[in-house]
């Protein structure tokens, strides 16, 4: 069995910009990129090419560092160094802006929608976490701010299934968030990386966690029952992959239809890593399935699979260029 | 910054500016290749501003070319910077100053790592993690206050 990632297509998406992230839409058919030029741009599939069907600009005064789609696929957030989140609604073939939300001191740096839809997290260099609700006159309210890193909050994601939430940041820790009596309480401080954590990954089950750092390595978390039975969650770093990456490691995904690692590093490469499926749960070992050394010219800044297309993929880069590539296990 | 009259350093030691590059024939030879090397790395940032006083970050010895190390075909650079005091609270803006100085100068393909010369500064690792930080570096340089700062220490001085 070989595995290989070949190029679908480049697009030039944010020219003379910095293209900081994308996104798939839920049903996998639309992707929306940012970036330094403040604009957000959506991509669709047109006959075997890609191309530009809308550009979302006027939204922010400052970079856009990312975008995430609602799980209905109808509203997109963008998160922006101008300290606000935009929210847009889908109308027609286009996007509007509904709503803006303010409340960061300064930089967002990402954002993400709950499973469910009806919450948003946000995250700043000013330390903190938002969890806003969102009700179904499409009012946005902020229901908790949490304080628990003690520094820049770089990315938020969600469990896919329950109203569970992990950020990292820059004081080198992850922290998982649940929700207590109203208020979202950190339950566990997962503290194993030397530096900044940048990204974060559930896998499908939401059991485990991959992290990604400027310590160059990759981790994976997994959760492990309490034994009291009751308050703080217990996960534990169960593989750690070092000597694969040359520089920072920005970004990782993990597939929820084939279960495979993806990641985005400052040395231009793109890795995919699969796991050894005979290896014991609690030590898996994950191996080098296939990589790019010179995915982009640039550092790669995000990788992204679609949620629908198993093994289709996109990365973005400090050059501005959005690539799509299909990761494929091809027969000798 | 401070901002106020009192200098932290009022008397720095001054050194003596080196001579021009010295060219060589295969330097004027269009057919020859001729790779990024640390002294044209070094000629980029000598001239910087110090943002205390009207001298260059060579004039001050922050900036020395045997702390520049360039790898011109692995598109790397690596540069070490001593500041003046190991209290300096300019530190972050010495190192952002050479920083884009070299971005704004180079070809994208480079790499480009600034960091405190070892030992020569108390807040050594927290200065080294912020400059390494892209997304900080992007946040600071889209602040048009902190622009100015950096393009003061970038600006040529007439002597």
């Amino acid at each position: 069995m070989k595995e290989a990632l070949s190029l679908v297509q480049r697009l030039n998406a944010h020219p003379d910009s910095r293209c900081w992230f994308v996104s798939w839409s839920p049903s996998g058919t639309l992707l929306a990129s940012c970036g330094g030029d403040k604009a957000i741009r959506i991509w669709g599939r047109e006959g075997d090419s890609w191309i530009c069907k809308s550009v979302l600009e006027d939204g922010h005064q400052r970079t856009v560092r990312k975008v995430a789609w609602s799980p209905c696929g109808n509203y997109l957030a963008s998160a922006s160094f101008d300290a606000t989140t935009c929210i847009w609604k889908k109308k027609n073939d286009g996007f509007e802006s509904l709503t803006v939300l303010e409340g960061h001191e300064n930089e967002v740096k990402c954002v993400a929608w709950a499973p469910s839809g009806n919450l948003l997290a946000t995250c700043s260099r000013d330390k903190s976490v938002w969890v806003w609700e969102v009700d179904e006159e499409d009012e946005y309210e902020c229901v908790t701010v949490v304080n628990s890193h003690t520094q820049d909050v770089k990315h938020v994601v969600w469990h896919p299934t329950l109203e569970l939430m992990a950020s990292a940041s820059y004081d080198n820790n992850i922290c998982i968030y649940r929700e207590e009596d109203d208020d979202w309480e950190c339950r566990a401080t997962l503290k194993g990386h030397t530096s900044t954590v940048w990204s974060l990954s559930f896998d499908a089950t939401g059991q485990r966690l991959a992290s990604c750092s400027d310590d160059r390595t990759v981790k994976i978390w997994k959760e492990y029952p309490n034994e009291a039975g009751q308050g703080d969650l217990s996960w534990k770093c169960v593989c750690t992959l070092s000597g694969y990456h040359g520089r920072t490691v920005y970004d990782i995904a993990w597939c929820r239809l084939t279960g495979a690692l993806v990641t985005a590093s400052g040395d231009d490469s793109v890795r995919v890593f699969k796991e050894d499926e005979s290896s014991d749960p609690d030590q898996p070992v994950f191996s080098l399935a296939a990589q790019v050394t010179k995915a982009h010219n640039q550092d790669v800044n995000c990788v992204a699979w679609n949620p629908k297309e198993a093994g289709l993929l996109a990365s973005c880069s400090d050059n501005g260029e959005i690539a799509i590539w299909r990761f494929q296990e091809e027969e000798d | 910054m401070s901002g106020g009259t009192q200098l932290e350093n009022a008397n720095p030691v001054i050194f003596q500016r080196s001579g021009e590059r010295l060219l060589t024939a295969s330097d004027e030879d269009e057919e020859v290749h001729d790779p990024i090397d640390d002294r044209e790395i070094f000629d980029l940032i000598r001239s910087i501003n110090d943002p205390e006083h009207p001298l260059s970050l060579e004039e001050l010895n922050v900036v020395e070319q045997v702390r520049v190390k360039v790898n011109d075909t692995e598109s790397t650079v690596d540069i070490e910077f001593t500041p003046t005091i190991p209290h300096c609270s300019m530190a972050t803006l010495i190192g952002l100053s050479i920083k884009v100085k070299l971005l704004r100068s180079l070809p994208d393909r480079f790499k480009i790592d600034v960091h405190i010369t070892p030992g020569t500064h108390a807040s050594e690792e927290a200065v080294n993690k912020q400059l390494a930080d892209k997304e900080r570096v992007a946040a600071a340089l889209e602040n048009s206050s902190l622009l100015e700062v950096v393009n003061q220490c970038l600006s040529t001085r007439s002597i």
